[in-house]
């Protein structure tokens, strides 16, 4: 293994980024319909936030209930774009004041506001999705760091930051659509989103893009900060007292995981066809948390396996047993936590090499550790 | 504000603070579990909600029952559902921290994740068992009706006598906290862990009553929330954004500081209500909460514990 790739975590590391790799470019788009992949494509949009919450949380320590915040700057980012795309004044001639969305119109608000004027240009949509969470985060992560606020109290903060931007959404939606949120977007820069080819495409976009997250944030924690940040975590003191600055740190690890988050936000709307409130409020943002837990919150292959298998045991469970599917997520949240710290990563850790000895062959060897990648960090 | 007289205005403060009172007495009722059981063992115990509507499902139980059996009772049975719907609330706390959260004493953020488990679980567990409808139990006739000092001013009698039980429930746990046995260990466990062992203390005793005692309030809580409102399965989910805020703004272990912070989060509530609108009202409330946490995380009245 040459030098430059020893970020991947050696041997191990490279074999399950490929079957991942493999997972999602080959085997889904082979084995599913259009329907089924593009609900697989929803469910890695989710695999980005859980990514980001990996390195945050898992590495970091710093567990942030307030991901949806960030999933949804960028949701309604895209959204906003497709919207006013869609806004043409041919297309709204039959409103009051033709050339605003739709929602605005029924609102009586009668000329464009603001702050939707840059989302008239793409190129301004794609920086605002990167900066805007990442400017977003660094100043409440600076607010509170600065001030030694962690663990349940950031918790808990970044929860209420949830409900204050959900209700704001709803209350305004003479600007942002309200309850229903911005529906109806069909078309990127004239390219239809909703034919099969453009779910197809959106999908192995969302892939290669995930693939890409996955590969930076292995990257980052395989530099001197990935060290510093896993220091801050279990000695924070320790850390404080060489010299560092653990806010700054700790702010820039929550914008990184913001930027994730905003990017699968973003993925998930041009799939979806729609960005709304219920999206992103509490119970999603606090199920970002719980694919992370899942798939391993040290594992950033882990959290995508995770979000995957969370997301098709829903559709599995859900509408055959709708009371059952409670139940059972309830269950997962308590079983995860009192017998699987490390979720599924830290049980193919501890029994992969177990049964890898039982093995006698190298073919039967390399068969299994093909079956069973399912994790890895 | 131009369009009303200072008369009018001073009307609209007075009805709009006292609406303001009662979410005050839900509010602080399920503060005050939230706040022992986090002062003593750092946990946050996110299921918190679905304890208060165990309360409330168990005074419904109540006054099913009364009306069925006993209806002359009908006047009288609030005052035995209490004790009743906080009986229901502790038993389930004390299993449930038996069960779970002293496993859990070490790592207060899988707390968080655990108890949120137990919250989506008792949810489904009140919609299979009373259905998905809200409830609502038969009040009393003394408790219908309202008072009105002046001509403009009405106010609702259980809305008073919700006030009446809180008033009574905060006193209760304050003497409990500082004059009690009970309150010396918790205060000694609070403080020092190891030392509070060292001396004799049975810390594990001292966290589980805690724990099923806070739940208890929270069932206190539920049947005062009957009283004003009806229950359905995820009511208690709605407050429990507002009451966690309620104890970190209060300052962590500081009754006074829960009880300052529940009046001022319910009452900015209450009144910009009436002025900007329920949502925007909250809204702001909470942005100022949140603006406040920033710079002075420690909360209104930090307890002054060595660490």
């Amino acid at each position: 293994m040459n030098g430059y790739l020893d970020f991947l975590g050696g041997r191990n590391g490279l074999v399950g980024l490929l079957v991942l790799a493999a997972l999602i470019l080959l085997v889904f788009p082979l084995t599913m319909g259009v329907d089924q992949l593009s609900l697989a494509g929803r469910f890695l949009s989710f695999g980005f936030v859980a990514a980001g919450l990996v390195l945050c949380w898992g590495y970091g320590g710093i567990l942030s209930l307030g991901q949806g915040i960030f999933f949804g700057i960028g949701g309604y980012c895209i959204a906003m774009f497709l919207k006013l795309e869609a806004s043409t004044p041919e297309a709204t001639a039959i409103q009051t004041t033709p050339g605003i969305p739709d929602f605005m119109d029924w609102n009586r608000i009668t000329e464009l506001p603001w702050f939707w004027e840059p989302f008239n240009s793409l190129t301004l949509t794609l920086i605002a999705i990167i900066v805007l969470p990442a400017l977003f985060a660094y100043v409440i992560g600076i607010a509170m760091f600065k001030r030694r606020v962690s663990g349940v109290y950031f918790a808990i903060i970044t929860q209420a930051l949830v409900v204050i931007l959900t209700i704001l959404l709803v209350a305004q939606q003479g600007y942002t659509g309200g309850a229903n949120g911005i529906t109806d977007l069909r078309t990127l820069k004239g390219w239809d989103i909703n034919t099969d080819e453009a779910m197809v495409t959106l999908y192995f976009v969302t892939a290669f893009l995930l693939l890409g997250v996955i590969l930076f944030g292995k990257w980052l924690l395989h530099t001197k900060f990935g060290r510093i940040l896993i220091a801050m975590r279990d000695r924070e003191d320790r850390v404080r007292f060489s010299g560092y600055d653990v806010a700054n740190f700790k702010a820039f690890v929550f914008c990184v995981a913001a930027v994730f988050s905003a990017i699968g936000g973003a993925m998930f709307t041009l799939q979806e066809g729609f960005m709304s409130p219920t999206l992103i409020g509490i119970i999603p943002s606090i199920e970002f948390v719980i694919f992370a837990a899942v798939g391993g919150r040290l594992s950033l292959i882990g959290a995508v396996y995770g979000a995957m298998a969370i997301g098709f045991a829903r559709i599995a469970f859900a509408e055959a047993y709708p009371e059952l599917w409670l139940f059972l997520m309830g269950a997962v949240f308590i079983v995860v936590v009192l017998f699987l710290p490390y979720g599924l990563a830290g049980l193919y850790e501890k029994y992969a090499p177990k049964v890898r000895a039982f093995l006698p062959s190298r073919t039967a060897r390399a068969a299994t550790s093909r079956e069973s990648t399912e994790v890895r960090s | 504000m131009g369009d009303f007289t200072t008369q009018e205005l001073m009307a609209i403060l007075a009805m709009q603070g006292f609406a303001g009172l009662s979410l005050f007495s839900v509010l602080l009722l399920m503060a005050l579990g939230l706040a022992i059981i986090y002062g003593q063992m750092r946990v946050i115990n996110m299921a918190h909600g679905e304890f208060m509507v165990i309360g409330a499902y168990a005074t419904y139980l109540f006054s099913t029952f009364i009306t069925a059996q006993m209806p002359g009772m009908l006047d009288y049975y609030l005052i035995l559902a209490i004790p009743f719907a906080f009986l229901a609330a502790f038993v389930v706390g004390w299993i449930v921290e038996f069960l779970l959260i002293r496993h859990l004493y070490h790592r207060p953020l899988d707390t968080l994740l655990a108890t949120w488990g137990l919250a989506l679980i008792m949810q489904q567990a009140f919609r299979s068992g009373f259905g998905a409808r809200e409830v609502s139990v038969r009040l009393p006739d003394w408790l219908q009706g309202s008072y009105r000092p002046t001509m403009m001013i009405d106010i609702p009698i259980n809305g008073l006598a919700i006030m009446v039980l809180t008033i009574l429930v905060t006193a209760g746990v304050a003497w409990l906290l500082y004059k009690s046995r009970w309150g010396l260990r918790v205060r000694c466990t609070t403080t020092n862990r190891e030392m509070a062992g060292a001396v004799g203390i049975n810390t594990r005793n001292v966290d589980r009553l805690t724990f099923a005692l806070g739940c208890g309030i929270a069932g206190i809580a539920g049947a005062a929330f009957t009283t004003i409102s009806s229950t359905g399965p995820t009511s208690g989910s709605l407050y429990i954004v507002d009451t966690f805020l309620v104890v970190v703004f209060g300052g962590a272990g500081s009754l006074l500081g829960t009880v300052a912070s529940a009046f001022t989060i319910a009452q900015g509530q209450s009144i910009l209500d009436f002025f900007i609108g329920g949502s925007m009202g909250k809204v702001i409330t909470l942005l100022i909460v949140v603006a406040i946490l920033m710079i002075r995380p420690e909360g209104l009245f930090a307890s002054k514990v060595r660490r």
